[in-house]
């Protein structure tokens, strides 16, 4: 009789968490982990308690050293080298199914060197390349006297770094309060949501600079491309998150992050670049608003 | 001789030192006087003595030899070891004055306003040097200031001969010109710099801390590139 309560109290345990850690016994390993079936295998105990618990792992394991105040708290989150920086930008570039970009590329070292500078480069690569292609598809207008327009850095750094600090804080924030009423294990630290969203979005610093091309076509087809690369990284992280909610939370809370991350492309590519399509009359004010009523998405 | 030197005098104080004997080809001289306790104060009332002119010009050689050392970038550690901000400041200001008298100051679609260009490149340094003290680099933060600040030489001096080209006219030709030496003066301030900073950081993040230095120096490359005349 104990035996069979022990048995049954484990097998409850199991199907509460089928991505918790096991040991050998292929026969309770749940078959419905399939996409990301690879990484439960491994040992992996920082699935517990929110990335808190660090230490087994070889590579990362390192908890912040010294109290809020100090200089050492903050050196924790720059501890990467150039080669782990380069594998994470090309992580996010290249999204592979099954590859959950928290696990496989930050494995409990996330940093803020990337998130950071990568934000600091998308601003100017939008702002230059703006101006960039403003200029050029003025260039046939006698009337036209350049104009270095830097007062865009101000509403583009502004822009892009609230959306890359506050748009994960707020989605951290609502994961946990998802946690503590379901019941989850599992979730990431705020952390690594900012680290995955700021390298989320070295993708569209080569698309910004593309978009100086002044084919409206080529516009739309560079930010479909870059939705879909950096979408999917964002989804493949947090679906194996998201997914043991309600099915309607579960895509809604997906469908609320790929929004957003278009908003963002899209409001960018808006106000920033034009276009110079030969039919068009050189006159900016008018385009901007004929594509947002006619193109905007859903 | 030694027995009976020292029951002569064994009551007199420092009677141990009537056994020290020099021998003679020693010349000893020299003068005994004992300090009134004024020597320091001379050397502070030195300083505070000389002339204005003195002071301003000891600063202004140390400023000047730094400058020398930014257009000749060996590994020697005049900019590390006597740093200072004078310089750093007087470039600032005179770039961001040549960034005036742009075109459509009046309105916000011109070029930096005087107080981005400090913002920029004040904060931008700032912000390099706490990122590669973050990484572990073992350079202080006012080293790195300085180094930043002094290695914008480069890109200040090309800002004034684009000034002077614009002088000349506004077509492809003095476009290419500008375009030439900015290009020149920005590798050149970033080559400056990685020579003072490199040697402070881990060996394998050389190029987490170099590529901030690089977009620094891009921007500003591109303030002054971008510069248009008023018409």
């Amino acid at each position: 009789m104990i035996y069979n309560s022990k048995f049954e109290e484990a097998a409850e345990l199991l199907s509460a968490d089928p991505g918790a850690s096991t040991l050998s016994i292929p026969a309770t390993n749940s078959p419905t982990s399939a996409s990301g079936g690879g990484e439960d295998v491994k040992l992996d105990l920082s699935e517990d308690e929110e990335g808190h618990e660090e230490s087994s792992e070889l590579l990362g394991g390192q908890k912040p050293g010294g109290s809020f105040w100090t200089f050492e708290y903050y050196q924790s989150f720059f501890n990467v080298d150039t080669m782990q920086v380069l594998d994470r930008v090309k992580g996010s570039v290249m999204p592979l199914p099954g590859r959950n970009f928290i696990k496989h590329h930050l494995r409990s070292n996330p940093d803020l060197y990337g998130p950071f500078w990568i934000c600091v480069t998308l601003v100017f690569s939008v702002v230059i390349s703006g101006n960039l292609s403003t200029f050029l598809s003025k260039k046939g207008d006698p009337n036209y006297h350049y104009r270095p327009q830097f007062h865009r850095v101000t509403i583009a750094a502004v822009v892009i770094f609230m959306y890359a600090w506050l748009v994960p804080v707020g989605l951290w924030g609502f994961l946990k309060w998802r946690q503590s009423t379901e019941r989850q294990i599992g979730g990431y630290s705020i952390l690594e949501t900012v680290c995955v969203y700021g390298y989320s979005l070295f993708i569209y610093i080569p698309t910004s600079v593309l978009w100086i091309i002044p084919y409206e076509w080529v516009h739309w087809t560079l930010i479909l491309v870059a939705m879909v690369i950096s979408g999917s990284v964002l989804v493949l992280t947090f679906w194996p998150v998201v997914r043991d909610d309600t099915r309607v939370m579960a895509v809604a809370t997906v469908a609320t992050i790929v929004v957003l991350h278009t908003l963002l492309a899209v409001g960018c590519k808006l106000y920033f670049f034009q276009t110079a399509d030969p039919v068009q009359k050189p006159t900016t004010p008018p385009p901007i608003h004929v594509t947002l009523n006619t193109t905007k998405p859903h | 001789d030694h027995k009976s030197h020292k029951k002569r005098r064994n009551s007199e104080p420092f009677a141990g030192l009537s056994d020290v004997s020099i021998s003679e080809d020693i010349p000893v001289e020299g003068d005994i006087s004992v300090p009134v306790g004024s020597s320091r104060r001379d050397d502070e009332l030195s300083t505070l003595d000389e002339p204005v002119k003195e002071t301003i010009l000891r600063d202004l050689r140390a400023v000047g030899n730094k400058f020398v050392h930014v257009l000749y970038p060996k590994r020697s550690s005049a900019l590390l070891r006597d740093w200072d901000l004078w310089g750093p400041l007087l470039l600032c200001v005179t770039l961001a004055l040549l960034l005036q008298g742009g075109a459509a100051d009046s309105d916000d679609q011109g070029g930096p306003q005087f107080a981005e260009v400090f913002v920029i490149i004040w904060f931008g340094s700032i912000i390099i040097t706490l990122n590669s003290k973050l990484l572990g680099g073992t350079i202080s933060f006012f080293q790195s200031l300085c180094v930043l600040g002094y290695c914008i030489m480069p890109l200040t001096v090309a800002m004034a001969v684009c000034r002077l080209v614009l002088l000349g006219g506004t077509g492809m030709v003095s476009f290419a010109v500008r375009l030439a030496v900015v290009t020149a003066s920005f590798g050149w301030s970033t080559f400056a710099s990685t020579a003072f900073l490199t040697d402070s950081q881990p060996p394998n993040r050389k190029a987490l801390v170099v590529y901030p230095v690089f977009l620094f120096y891009f921007v500003i490359g591109w303030m002054v590139l971008t510069f248009s005349p008023s018409q």
